[in-house]
């Protein structure tokens, strides 16, 4: 895959994906011009399309359109199933996803297609492993961090460097989720969360 | 507190900008406040800041202070700081601009990071806007993680060894040893990377091509291993499990069993295997059959499994989806060279498609049906691609039209069917046929003698019903000159006849050289045949004279000199009319390239005038094209000024030319003593003497001496010389440009000629001067000159 857009019915862009170095001027010129093309298009037509030298495969749900541009030796059918696998991430990540949602989130969007995607081809084609992945990097991110503490071996939870124990750091927490480095036999991951709030 | 809140806030306010000019207004306070939020060394809210800059550069605008920030991002400790830093370099920064290179040590540094998370960000940047710098330092980074244990890491660092070897083609060697271990791997992320890893490596090097070739056996249990399976409802898409995996499969092992027999008949069971048992009911499951169409098309399978491929597009011909319809439009044009007999068998629904709605349908409808003609089936093919032509999109017309030609010319049954085929194009897209139809399709009516009574009746009447369309009116004129006796005779087998009177004809002419729509090239033609007319009827010449001698006016270059010519043909030359409007001989149909073979009367006809030869139906095309190929600077130029200045019409012509041939004939004698100059052009008291100073086997250089015994001084001499194109011709500056008057002194000129190719030296110098107050101007041919003063 070259590139990835989506853009909406009025022709705003709401998303770019490259994965081909380009000007940033030629960036913009192609874009400007295949969404002409492809709103040009009538709704019963053909998802695909030759442009320049790239094959265009598009689809569009509800009101948006997502557009990938291919090259001459890939599969454009399975270009169609890769965008609609896409849409049901950003389906079960949302909950029932809509424009707005990719408008106001679209940092997310980006870190779902990050995970999904790299340099045009899938990662997992499990469904369940991309979104797995995803939610636990976001945990990951609602953890704030002093920059004393230490990254613990299993890599979802962090440990003091002396102690191993779950302790107040002036005035930021660590959080434990392992049960391994909890410093009391009664708390529970969940416990903690609450107590910080973000549970 | 959520941390988008404020991004979130921003975007909302952006968005309720009612026009554009209060949107930029915002963006510019947005971007000055985070601009200076950047500049403060450390503040809670860079991840907010740098995440608005993002949007910001979304909507279009210029974010590239922002870069540096991202690299600050990206080396910080935060997780959260690293993920939208890394997700700005993504789209901030790309190769091209100098701060990529600054985040290649992050990277380094983050792609041995105890947290996966990190690890990923890392190779995912790296993959997507990584350099070839970039790249060759991480090289080996990627190396190792290959080796690593965990799938999650694994899947990330084989993708993003395919970007470095997209990059760097050399550095596949790095990864050759390991992508063979990684088939065996079990997780269907692995499995998938390495497949797509491996096509690389074999489509850069024919060499490991070769190596992996071995792996074909393991590739086709894996893929027998995802077609047995039962349900795995993590992989399972519309009943197909794992379709991605089993189209990258295919795909590879379509590049291994290229031109390899014991590759393919290893993957022969397997090819059909899939190709029966998959269900295309759904989009993933054509996506499998596809390809594995596609894989068996390239291969060297065996004929049973060709036959099945070919079934399969023919039955995705009649789905009513459109996607399958056009895909499998796509394959049968790339096997149709080939296997052209079974794609004939779906001649029909093909034909069908080119009435589809779609654009891109019909294109490719359309291309398939011209590679679909044969001599067996061109009536009824042709006379769907008529009504296509009638009715397709603008943009397919010019192909449409050319493919229509090319058809015609090829299984044309019968010269009738031809011409009218040629004709309903034209009239119906006459506007976006090439140029060299108009030539080919006179060449074509020439050719059929017998038709021209009907061809011409046929253009007549196309011509009165539209004159739109100019390649058809320069047809229709050429053809109405030629044949118009034919054409008032009116009587013709095949055709419905007319009563045409000599008036109806030439309305028609003149009607086409009045209108606004003709191109000058259509009037040009309209004139010419009105011209040639006069010859073919009786009653009306005088009213074809008078349109001729109001043409010698007219503006437009071309059309006055042919009408001034034309006019002369009248009144000086009126005894050679006749033959020189004969009918045209049937022109040579194997000189397509010729310049000349686009022949239109008028071409010979200056021929003809400028050498006052009877020409008839003998005009040869060799003395036109000798006067050309020697004189192709002044010959075509000498009768364009002589024209234009109507009084001299007839004077000049006959009268420099010969006068000056008549001297060299005099003169001739002396040639062959040796002299060092001769005296190549004496009139009016001006002589010009031509002397050779220098002869070798490629080039000559001679020297000529402008002499004046008139009373009075002559100014403004000048010399200007012409030779055959295979001389080349180099003027040196004349001493001067005045000769006084009494001989007392004179202008000399160098001239070099070089001839590599050692042909005849003929060369036609032309002189201008003033004589008190009047200029004048003459020619002289030379066609042999002197040897040199010394030998």
């Amino acid at each position: 895959m070259r590139f990835m857009l989506l853009f909406s019915r009025q022709g705003k862009l709401r998303l770019q994906k490259w994965y081909t170095a380009t000007a940033e001027r030629d960036k913009k010129k192609m874009v400007r011009e295949l969404m002409q093309v492809v709103l040009a298009r009538k709704p019963k037509m053909c998802s695909f399309l030759e442009w320049r030298d790239l094959k265009i495969v598009y689809k569009r749900y509800a009101s948006l359109y997502f557009c990938c541009a291919v090259e001459e030796q890939d599969n454009e059918l399975i270009t169609l199933e890769v965008i609609h696998r896409f849409v049901e991430l950003l389906d079960k990540y949302f909950g029932s996803v809509c424009e707005l949602d990719i408008i106001f989130n679209f940092e997310k969007a980006y870190f779902i297609l990050d995970e999904f995607l790299m340099g045009g081809e899938i990662q997992d084609t499990s469904k369940k492993s991309v979104l797995k992945a995803i939610e636990q990097a976001d945990l990951l991110q609602e953890v704030r961090v002093c920059d004393s503490l230490n990254w613990c071996p299993c890599a979802v939870h962090f440990s003091m460097p002396t102690t191993n124990k779950c302790e107040r750091v002036s005035s930021v927490i660590c959080v434990c989720l392992s049960s391994a480095c909890l410093s009391q036999e009664d708390e529970s991951p969940r416990s903690v969360l609450e107590e910080m709030g973000l549970a | 507190m959520s941390p988008s809140v404020r991004l979130q806030e921003m975007i909302r306010v952006i968005r309720s900008a009612r026009t554009q000019g209060e949107e930029r207004g915002l963006i510019q306070k947005e971007c000055a406040a985070i601009r200076a939020q950047f500049r403060q060394s450390d503040n809670g809210a860079r991840t907010h800041n740098l995440a608005k800059l993002l949007y910001v550069h979304m909507l279009g605008y210029p974010a590239h202070f922002g870069q540096m920030e991202c690299v600050r991002l990206i080396a910080s400790p935060r997780y959260s700081e690293k993920r939208i830093g890394y997700l700005g370099a993504m789209m901030l920064l790309d190769e091209k601009q100098d701060a990529s290179l600054l985040i290649t040590n992050s990277i380094k540094n983050d792609l041995s990071h105890s947290s996966q998370h990190v690890q990923s960000l890392a190779l995912c940047t790296l993959a997507c806007m990584g350099s070839a710098e970039m790249c060759r330092d991480l090289a080996p980074e990627i190396e190792r993680l290959l080796g690593a244990s965990d799938s999650y890491i694994k899947k990330k660092a084989i993708l993003c060894a395919v970007h470095i070897v997209r990059k760097i083609p050399e550095l596949g060697e790095l990864y050759t040893p390991l992508a063979c271990s990684l088939l065996s791997e079990k997780n269907h992320g692995v499995l998938h990377s390495a497949v797509v890893l491996i096509t690389e490596l074999c489509e850069r090097n024919p060499d490991t091509l070769r190596q992996f070739r071995k792996t074909v056996p393991e590739l086709v249990h894996i893929m027998k291993g995802l077609i047995m399976s039962g349900y795995s409802p993590e992989h399972n898409v519309a009943g197909i499990s794992d379709p991605f995996l089993q189209v990258r499969i295919l795909r590879l092992l379509r590049i291994l069993g290229r031109c390899n027999d014991a590759a393919s008949d290893a993957m022969n069971d397997l090819l059909a295997q899939v190709a029966t048992n998959t269900d295309s009911s759904k989009t993933a499951g054509s996506a499998v059959l596809y390809e594995t169409v596609l894989t068996v098309m390239d291969i060297r399978s065996e004929s049973g499994l060709r036959v099945l491929a070919v079934n399969i597009l023919g039955r995705f011909l009649l789905n009513n989806d459109r996607n399958i319809r056009y895909i499998s439009m796509t394959s049968l044009q790339k096997i149709v060279q080939t296997d052209h007999t079974a794609v004939q068998r779906h001649r029909g629904t093909i034909v069908d498609c080119l009435k589809d709605q779609d654009a891109s349908v019909k294109r490719r409808a359309l291309e398939l049906s011209l590679a679909l003609v044969s001599a067996t089936n061109i009536r009824t093919m042709m006379k769907e691609l008529l009504v296509f032509l009638s009715t397709c999109p603008p943009e397919l017309r010019a192909h449409t039209a050319s493919g229509i030609f090319i058809a015609a010319e090829r299984y044309a049954p019968s010269q009738r069917w031809h011409i009218d085929t040629i004709l309903h194009v034209l009239i119906t897209a006459g506007g976006d046929v090439r140029d060299e139809t108009v030539p080919n399709l006179i060449k074509l009516i020439t050719t059929a003698s017998e038709l021209h009574c009907y061809t011409v009746l046929k253009l007549y009447r196309a011509l009165i019903t539209d004159i739109s369309q100019q390649s058809l009116v320069q047809v229709a004129c050429w053809c109405i000159g030629e044949y118009g006796d034919l054409l008032l005779k009116g009587e013709c087998d095949d055709i419905e006849p007319m009563q045409l009177t000599e008036d109806d004809v030439l309305d028609a002419l003149e009607t086409v050289l009045q209108s606004h729509m003709s191109s000058p090239a259509s009037r040009a033609f309209a004139l010419t045949a009105t011209m040639k007319l006069s010859t073919r009827i009786t009653n009306n010449v005088d009213r074809i004279r008078s349109i001729v001698s109001i043409y010698g006016s007219c503006i437009d270059v071309e059309l006055q000199q042919r009408a001034v010519e034309y006019n002369a043909l009248f009144k000086k030359y009126d005894h050679m009319r006749a033959a020189v409007l004969e009918r045209m001989p049937v022109i040579d149909k194997s000189s397509p390239g010729d310049t000349l073979g686009d022949l239109t009367g008028e071409v010979t006809k200056d021929s003809s005038l400028s050498k006052p030869v009877p020409g008839g139906s003998t005009l040869p095309l060799e003395p036109a094209s000798q006067a050309f190929d020697l004189l192709d600077l002044l010959g075509q130029t000498d009768t364009v000024p002589e024209a234009s200045h109507a009084e001299s019409a007839a004077a000049p012509d006959p009268a420099g030319p010969s006068t000056g041939r008549d001297l060299l004939d005099l003169l001739g004698g002396l040639e062959t003593t040796v002299v060092p100059s001769v005296t190549v052009y004496e009139k009016g008291g001006v002589s010009l003497k031509l002397q050779c100073d220098s002869q070798t086997e490629t080039a000559v250089t001679l020297t000529f001496t402008a002499c004046n015994s008139t009373q009075n001084d002559i100014t403004k001499f000048t010399l200007q010389a012409a030779v055959p194109k295979s001389i080349q011709l180099q003027m040196k500056a004349p001493s001067g440009s005045v000769l006084p008057a009494g001989g007392h002194s004179a202008i000399t000129q160098t001239v070099v000629l070089s001839n590599p190719s050692k042909t005849n030296l003929k060369m036609r110098v032309r002189l201008s001067y003033s004589n008190q107050g009047m200029v004048c101007q003459d020619t002289v041919q030379i066609d042999s000159f002197p040897s040199p003063a010394w030998t």
